[in-house]
């Protein structure tokens, strides 16, 4: 069986990258809805603005007619000097591949309602709640619009810009009480209640009225329906926040036939860390700190990802080094990831702990790279605007860098690759676990608008780093691996190709390392106070370990601070998939999907 | 045959078991494979073979040059009788502007006729906020702030302990040398780089033929700064 | 004269003489059985296998091959917090974590201990100012040992865990909290409810008086709005 592994991995067709069909839709959708659609007009601004109500019929005509059928991510906007709420929908083409079709729908900001997409595109099932939860849009038609991030009944929507939170100083980073008359104070002084919390104006609790435990349940209800047949009843299971196999702070409200799963609610926001709403307050360079905490396993990818859309915003450019460097540091990351991610995998499929335990010694010499390089071993904070922020350092431990890398990428890496193929790959008890469990179809994951191994795992040969290139990618000599059976061991064996087709990918880069050493690993001097040259908008995509991850950004002219900043996560999106994946199967099953899904919690609730 | 699959997973395991041991056979005559420092770089290292464990605390595995934690602020040496030496920080606020959770508090000096002087009255970082991302560092402009290598600092109470101080952040320079020497180096390198191309600015004319020595430690330090191109700016 | 702590707390006076004073050691059997005692506890400390964000994945670098908390007989991540002594608190507090974190703590079997791991679980860290983050979990568990740091280090955990080891051997069989006898329900922490924002429920006078003077305020505004119409 473990043959089979190390053959190269299939590989499907690989999607053909048109010179730009999205100018080719754009010009389709304005002949057919000729009054409803417009360009975008707002100076560095692209896309089409929809009217709300032909919003569903134009999402059907792109993903029935004109072939982009995948809803990549949904952002709500707060406009408020417009006094508009704004949807910002990314819809791509699997096919075809390349840029993102932009649909924008503007209402009014009081009343802000707009139809939902998610019976059109299940995938949007989240990210409206999302948007709801934080911006108070309505999407009507949505079937269970209910708060996301935040719990039934907190007050406000706190994404709007003129929702302050308790410890709100001022509009944007710098605060001025921190120089040149900085008194230190902890900000729980100025707060009456001594908290990070406020209450609304004139509130007053009795005590009693709150009960945490049934609000966390609300919308779930203990069903008393019985099967035809045997007489079971239907009961309602709670699973997390604090479970050992849910992958941090992640809950299920999981509805069991006997031991089938026939109903799964996840529940998440345990580790919603206002990343967003911080983001909007910080400048543009003090965010790439912050998105090293998003997937805190992967933090140079996510920092790619970020700089790649200012980048785009300021248009800056990138020098030969940097990007090698760069694509060297995702393609570790990717390993790194997909080590640790086979690893929880695999020990919740019961091979407890001992091949975690044996992907984590070459992990933790990637770590000591990203370490002697960027001076932390997760929180890399390495990218930034139009290069890397150091060089490669002289030496990690005793050797110097390239031997390191050298031994890292001919030696260790592929060694680990074959051990953990010879542990567990014709394992049975793997096997009997994980093939045919968890099935997910290429349509429904196209549908739910999976990302990443989750996608590719269905049979969708879809990768940024192929349909849309950044970086270098494009030069460089890879396959997009894919799997047909869409199951949990098909998750399994894909994270082990793309391994080794990152692997692929390194082999080629350090050659170019070695040739550029020396050479400029940044394109100007980095400004700690940079002002954005242009107004507008961009979109920063890269292929995360999880998936596409994407920055949705926006910035006037002259200014430090993004007016907006939303990231998609590939995680959060991935769990839209999960109620699909674990219908009829047993509450056991349960966790080794959601450990082949492969999420972060600080991604899925930022 | 069913279970070739388990037995072929437990030989892996049994791989790791003996490597270990095969292992301390070959440090036995070389000052054995714990508690020595030599074992422990080449056991962490991509030579590594068998059991990985770093002995904290009897060993502590070396952190790197860039290693960041929480900040600290340099100063220069002290001199004899002094407290703390003097401040290489001008409260310019460019770390204060810059961090991004904001934790940097500081108080600008003022000379007795008012005007502002480049020395801070109050420096704060509250550790509690700082999420070591180094920024400070990488952008101030006198070198006067650095991120320490002491990670070992857990403690009882954090209302005394995690707002430092001016006092509890300054460090003299040579501490700065003995945890990153070479960078350390680079810097100072960079710093008398610039010196000399001010005054060079200033001399010319004057004398019109350089010393051909000083123009190769003019080279010398280009060549450093291109080589940490990115700490130096 | 020689002055000592008994078992109880309560100084005894018991008078040597002056010629014994060299042969006799005054103790008590609290005494005598504290470095036992201590030295059980210490060395099998076994954590909640509980993980809250970037913390966690540096405490399970920890737990696994190069850090080895073994070591210290503490690789025994319990997933039931009534097998477990030791929280460590691995990462941001939200404010809807906060009610689960104080529950899963009252369900702790005694002697306990919470490590509060990082910047975030100790002050909020650099999330402080967000509105779903708790400004630490010393705001509402007692907190033993704090490990600063974004994230710290395994090696910086470890010095923790050997800071909290360091403060067991402190302890005294007598005074330590003890597996309580009395009223089961006495000694739980009051779980914070999920209103408009986090209640912490021992601050309920205070948030109502607040919630009063601010309506005596609207209504004062009100008046003068009305008076000057």
């Amino acid at each position: 069986m473990s043959d089979t592994i190390l053959e190269a991995p299939a590989t499907g067709d690989q999607p053909v990258v048109f010179d730009n069909p999205v100018d080719e839709v754009t010009a389709a959708l304005k002949e057919r809805f000729t009054e409803f659609v417009a360009d975008d007009t707002r100076p560095g601004y692209g896309g089409l603005v929809v009217s709300a109500d032909k919003i569903v019929e134009v999402a059907e005509a792109l993903r029935d007619d004109l072939g982009f059928n995948y809803l990549s991510s949904v952002t709500g906007v707060d406009l408020i000097e417009e006094d508009k709420m704004e949807v910002v929908y990314h819809a791509y083409s699997i096919d075809k591949g390349g840029d993102a079709m932009v649909l924008k729908v503007q209402v009014d900001r009081d009343n802000p309602v707009v139809p939902s997409l998610t019976p059109t595109y299940p995938g949007a099932d989240f990210q409206e709640r999302e948007a709801w939860d934080l911006l108070g849009i309505r999407f009507e038609g949505h079937p269970d619009l209910r708060r996301i991030l935040t719990w039934d009944g907190f007050h406000g929507h706190p994404l709007r810009k003129d929702w302050k939170e308790p410890f709100f100083e001022e509009e944007a980073k710098p605060f001025g009480s921190r120089w040149p008359a900085g008194e230190v104070f902890r900000a729980e002084e100025k707060n009456v209640y001594g908290k990070n919390v406020q209450y609304p104006e004139g509130w007053a609790p009795s005590g009693a009225e709150y009960e945490a435990e049934t609000d966390s349940y609300a919308g779930i209800t203990y069903s008393r329906e019985s099967t035809p047949g045997l007489k079971t009843e239907k009961v309602t299971v709670n699973m997390g926040p604090q479970h050992p196999s849910t992958h941090g702070v992640f809950r299920m409200a999981l509805t069991l036939d006997g031991e089938t799963i026939v109903g799964l609610k996840p529940v998440m926001g345990y580790l919603h860390r206002n990343h967003e709403k911080i983001g909007e307050r910080n400048t543009f360079i003090q965010n790439i700190p912050y998105t090293d905490r998003l997937d805190y396993i992967s933090s140079m990818s996510n920092n790619l990802g970020y700089v790649l859309g200012v980048e785009k915003l300021m248009e800056a450019e990138v020098p030969e080094r940097a990007e090698w460097i760069r694509i060297l540091m995702a393609e570790l990351t990717r390993i790194s990831n997909h080590l640790w991610a086979l690893g929880f995998l695999l020990n919740d499929m019961g091979a407890l702990q001992t091949p975690m335990i044996y992907y984590y010694i070459e992990r933790e010499l990637i770590l000591d790279l990203f370490e002697a390089t960027a001076g932390s071993r997760m929180m890399c904070n390495y990218m930034r605007f139009g290069g890397v922020a150091y060089d490669l350092p002289d030496q990690v431990r005793d050797q110097p860098v390239m031997d390191f890398l050298h031994d890292l990428v001919y030696d260790r890496l592929p060694r680990v690759l074959h051990q953990g193929d010879e542990l567990v790959t014709g394992n049975e008890i793997v096997r009997a676990r994980g093939i045919g469990y968890g099935y997910l179809s290429a349509e429904d994951a196209i549908a739910f608008s999976a990302a990443g191994p989750l996608l590719r795992a269905s049979g969708v040969p879809y990768d940024v780093r192929r349909a849309n290139p950044y970086s270098y990618y494009e030069h460089l000599d890879f396959d997009v691996a894919v799997r047909y059976n869409g199951d949990i061991y098909d998750r399994y064996l894909i994270r082990i190709d793309e391994m080794q087709q990152s692997l692929r990918i390194l082999e080629q880069v350090l050659p170019h390392l070695k040739a550029t050493e020396g050479a400029s690993i940044i394109g100007s001097k980095p400004q700690y106070a940079l002002r954005m040259p242009n107004a507008g908008e961009a979109y920063g995509r890269v292929e995360n370990p999880k998936g596409e991850l994407g920055y949705y950004m926006t910035a006037k002219r002259r200014s430090a601070n993004p007016e907006r900043y939303h990231v998609r996560a590939p995680s959060f999106i991935n769990l839209t998939a999960l109620e699909k994946m674990c219908m009829g199967h047993k509450v056991a099953d349960v966790v080794a999907i959601l450990g082949s899904i492969d999420i972060v919690l600080g991604e899925v609730d930022r | 045959m069913y279970g070739l699959g388990v037995l072929k997973g437990m030989a892996v395991t049994m791989k790791h078991f003996v490597a270990t041991y095969m292992d301390d056979i070959h440090w036995l005559s070389r000052g054995g494979r714990y508690y020595n420092d030599n074992a422990l770089q080449v056991r962490q290292s991509t030579k590594g073979k068998g059991v990985v464990t770093v002995f904290y605390p009897e060993e502590k595995l070396p952190v790197p040059e860039r290693f960041r934690f929480v900040p600290f602020l340099v100063t220069d040496e002290l001199e004899a009788g002094q407290q703390w030496g003097h401040d290489w920080c001008t409260s310019c606020g460019i770390c204060a502007k810059v961090c991004p959770p904001q934790c940097i508090w500081i108080e600008r000096g003022k000379q007795p006729n008012g005007r502002p002087k480049p020395e801070p009255e109050k420096f704060f970082i509250d550790i509690d906020i700082c999420m070591n991302c180094g920024l400070c560092a990488e952008f101030c402009p006198f070198d006067a702030i650095k991120m320490d290598h002491d990670y070992e600092l857990a403690s009882y109470d954090r209302t005394t302990a995690h707002i430092h101080d001016k006092e509890r952040l300054s460090k003299p320079i040579s501490y700065w040398r003995s945890i990153a020497p070479k960078r350390a180096d680079a810097e100072l390198a960079a710093r008398e780089f610039t010196q000399l191309s001010k005054s060079k600015k200033k001399s010319r004319g004057r004398d019109a033929g350089d010393e051909p020595e000083q123009e190769e430690r003019i080279e010398a330090a280009k060549l450093r700064q291109l080589q940490y191109q990115g700490v130096l700016y | 004269m020689t002055t000592t702590p008994n078992g109880n707390g309560a100084t005894s006076e018991i008078e040597v003489p002056d010629e014994l004073a060299n042969s006799v050691v005054i103790t008590s059997i609290a005494k005598l059985l504290d470095p036992i005692y201590n030295w059980s506890r210490r060395n099998s400390l076994w954590p909640l296998g509980f993980g809250l964000a970037c913390c966690a994945i540096e405490m399970i670098c920890t737990a696994a091959s190069r850090f080895d908390i073994s070591r210290f007989g503490m690789e025994v991540f319990r997933a039931s917090p009534r097998q477990a002594d030791l929280m460590i608190v691995s990462g941001t507090v939200t404010k809807k974590m906060a009610p689960i974190i104080v529950r899963l703590y009252n369900q702790m079997a005694e002697p306990r201990y919470v490590l509060s791991m990082g910047a975030c679980a100790s002050g909020g860290g650099p999330f402080k100012e967000g509105y779903n983050v708790v400004d630490g979990i010393d705001k509402f568990l007692p907190v033993d040992v704090y490990v600063p740091g974004c994230p710290p280090t395994p090696q910086a955990l470890v010095n923790g865990l050997i800071a909290m080891q360091e403060k067991i051997d402190q302890q005294s069989i007598a005074t330590a909290p003890w597996y309580r006898k009395s009223d089961p329900g006495a000694d739980l922490l009051p779980v914070p409810l999920l209103g408009p924002d986090l209640v912490d429920v021992r601050q309920l006078d205070l948030i109502r008086k607040e919630a009063a003077a601010a309506n005596e305020r609207i209504e004062a505004e009100a008046a003068a709005v009305e008076a000057s119409a």
